[in-house]
């Protein structure tokens, strides 16, 4: 069933065949997405469960990251104790900056930071991994071995994200307070007692907790991503650098995507 | 010709066995390219099929459409009377426990060491303990000639030994039906029979199917029982490999001589 030969096409026939093209393409990007979330969600529960996998993962996701995720946060709690000092201090309002902190790093930063990095850190490595065992056909070989490849391989790591990234977030909240009391005290001239009540002053349960489904949510993203532009990936080694990239742009872009209606749900 | 919803026809009076694997009408194409076009096969229960044809004849691609890899643009495969091609998945993964298949280029898990490779359908598929799957293992790599290597990890093996581990892998649960690709390819001549003589032990001793793919010729006489030769994305011809040795096709005889057909020459 050949196509027939297709007529002469002018200038607007080829635009629109090429945003038709994109259309087509984001369309499956989204199925794929959402074929993976939806199979892992199916095989989640059930057996056999692979502890020890989930395990190896979770140390992986979780404990290995912990270096990474806290420095960024340690650093970004200093810079935001400089700048927020340097705007209120305009209007006398230096008092404030610990509680702003708080705010802002629980609610926001860490989850949104902390999701960035690891997209770069986790996502794409379980793309590439994902993607090798595609292009050299070990996931071939699981699903001859009648193993379902997206239970044995996708389910753990996923899980692992999911559970591990609001540990991480709350290791983040920490330290990036941290980082901005030590900022205040020893930079600013803050009083480290009225600071330390001034960052808890207005926060809230509900601010740490919205910071910490933002972070889960955040951690199902990037790992599904990863694992679908690694499962879906063809093409050879440079197919495998095309997912690893492509993982971590869309996740980052998903991420930030979400974060906005996250926010707005969780208020 | 069967269009995909139509019933599976029932096999042929003439047939004496039921098959284990029907294989019908089955086309495939990569990106406009057919590679299968209409490939009918029947491998009965108990025999060792051998699958000839030239390099880039998509005979890795009809083994994988065997296992339900790869789903067809059209036709059907029928295993023990299911039809994988429209089977649920969970009926295909059940379907895939009766299967044991080595890849061409062994496909074994890099993050595993060699035991774990083969070890890894017995942890997964029986209750078998740690000893008797140990058991089984060496037993397993012993056959393959590849004793004693079980702690190496994957990446130190040549592409032979990685073939053999994942042939290894492949019959270690012992499953109904074996498919091989190019097993003893890259092999030199004596661990190639050692692969020959596992094949051929399997065949006589046990009721396993057996469809293998090679292109050495003499390997594929002592294990067939039967040979098809796939070409243009069709078989050729089937036949027992006394009969296949007299047929009468040019290009047939060009393969077993190891001489090119004239008019491809010129
Ligand atoms: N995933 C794929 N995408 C696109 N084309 C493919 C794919 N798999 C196979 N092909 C094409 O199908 C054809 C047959 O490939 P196949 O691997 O089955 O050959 P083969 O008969 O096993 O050859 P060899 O003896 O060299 O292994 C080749 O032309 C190949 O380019
Ligand atoms: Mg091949």
């Amino acid at each position: 069933m050949k196509p027939a030969e297709p007529a002469p096409r002018g200038y607007l026939h080829r635009q629109l065949e090429a945003i038709g093209t994109r259309v087509a393409s984001g369309c499956e990007e989204v199925g794929r997405f959402f074929y993976i979330l939806s199979t892992t969600l199916h095989w989640t529960f059930r057996r056999p469960f692979d502890l020890k996998e989930w395990g190896r993962q979770m140390v992986r996701v979780g404990v290995d990251s912990v270096p990474v995720v806290g420095l960024t946060a340690l650093f970004t709690g200093a810079v935001m104790a400089l700048q927020t000092f340097r705007g209120f201090e305009r209007f006398h309002a230096e008092g404030f900056v610990a509680s702003v902190l708080s705010l802002s790093l629980t609610r926001e930063l860490a989850p949104v930071l902390s999701a960035l990095m690891m997209s770069g850190r986790i996502g794409s490595a379980l793309a590439a991994e994902l993607g090798t065992m595609r292009v050299t056909e070990q996931i071939d070989a699981l699903y001859a071995m009648a193993t379902e490849p997206i239970h044995y391989l996708v389910v753990p790591r996923v899980g692992a994200c999911v559970l591990m990234l609001p540990p991480l977030v709350m290791c983040a909240n920490g330290l990036g307070i941290l980082g901005g009391w030590v900022v205040a005290v020893n930079l600013l001239g803050a009083n480290p007692v009225v600071y330390w009540q001034r960052t808890f002053q207005y926060l809230d349960l509900n601010d740490v907790m919205s910071g910490l489904i933002k972070a889960a949510v955040f951690g199902l993203i990037l790992s599904v991503t990863g694992c679908t532009k690694g499962y879906f990936t063809s093409g050879g080694a440079e197919g495998v650098g095309r997912s690893t990239t492509a993982a971590v742009v869309m996740g980052s872009v998903v991420i930030l995507l979400s974060d906005f209606f996250l926010t707005k749900i969780l208020f | 010709m069967t269009s995909p919803s139509a019933p599976v026809p029932a096999p042929a009076d003439a047939t004496p066995a039921v098959p284990r694997i029907a294989v019908i009408d089955l086309w495939k194409a990569f990106r406009g390219k057919e590679v299968l076009r209409g490939v009918n096969l029947e491998v009965t229960a108990g025999e060792s099929f051998v699958i000839l044809g030239g390099s880039g004849a998509g005979k890795s691609v009809l083994l994988k459409h065997l296992i339900g890899l790869i789903q067809p643009d059209r036709g059907h495969v029928v295993v023990d009377g299911e039809d994988l091609t429209c089977a649920e998945p969970a009926v295909c993964l059940q379907i895939r426990r009766k299967f044991g298949m080595s890849f061409q280029e062994g496909a074994l898990f890099d993050s595993m060491n060699v035991f774990e490779n083969v070890a890894f359908p017995l942890r997964r598929h029986t209750r078998m303990t740690e000893a008797e799957i140990a058991d089984r293992v060496h037993e397993c790599l012993q056959l393959v000639n590849l004793d004693g290597i079980g702690r190496k990890a994957t990446n130190e093996l040549s592409g032979g030994m990685r073939r053999r581990v994942g042939f290894a892998r492949a019959i270690a649960l012992q499953p109904e039906i074996l498919l091989f690709d190019e097993p003893n390819t890259g092999l030199d001549p004596l661990t190639s029979a050692v692969i020959d003589e596992v094949i051929i032990g399997m065949r006589d001793r046990l009721p396993v199917t057996m469809v293998t793919i090679t292109h050495d010729m003499r390997s594929a006489f002592r294990i067939a029982d039967r040979i098809a030769m796939l070409r243009d994305g069709r078989i050729l011809a089937v036949a027992q490999p006394e009969e296949f040795r007299q047929l009468p096709d040019p290009y047939i005889q060009g393969f077993l001589a190891g001489e090119p057909l004239e008019e491809e020459v010129a």
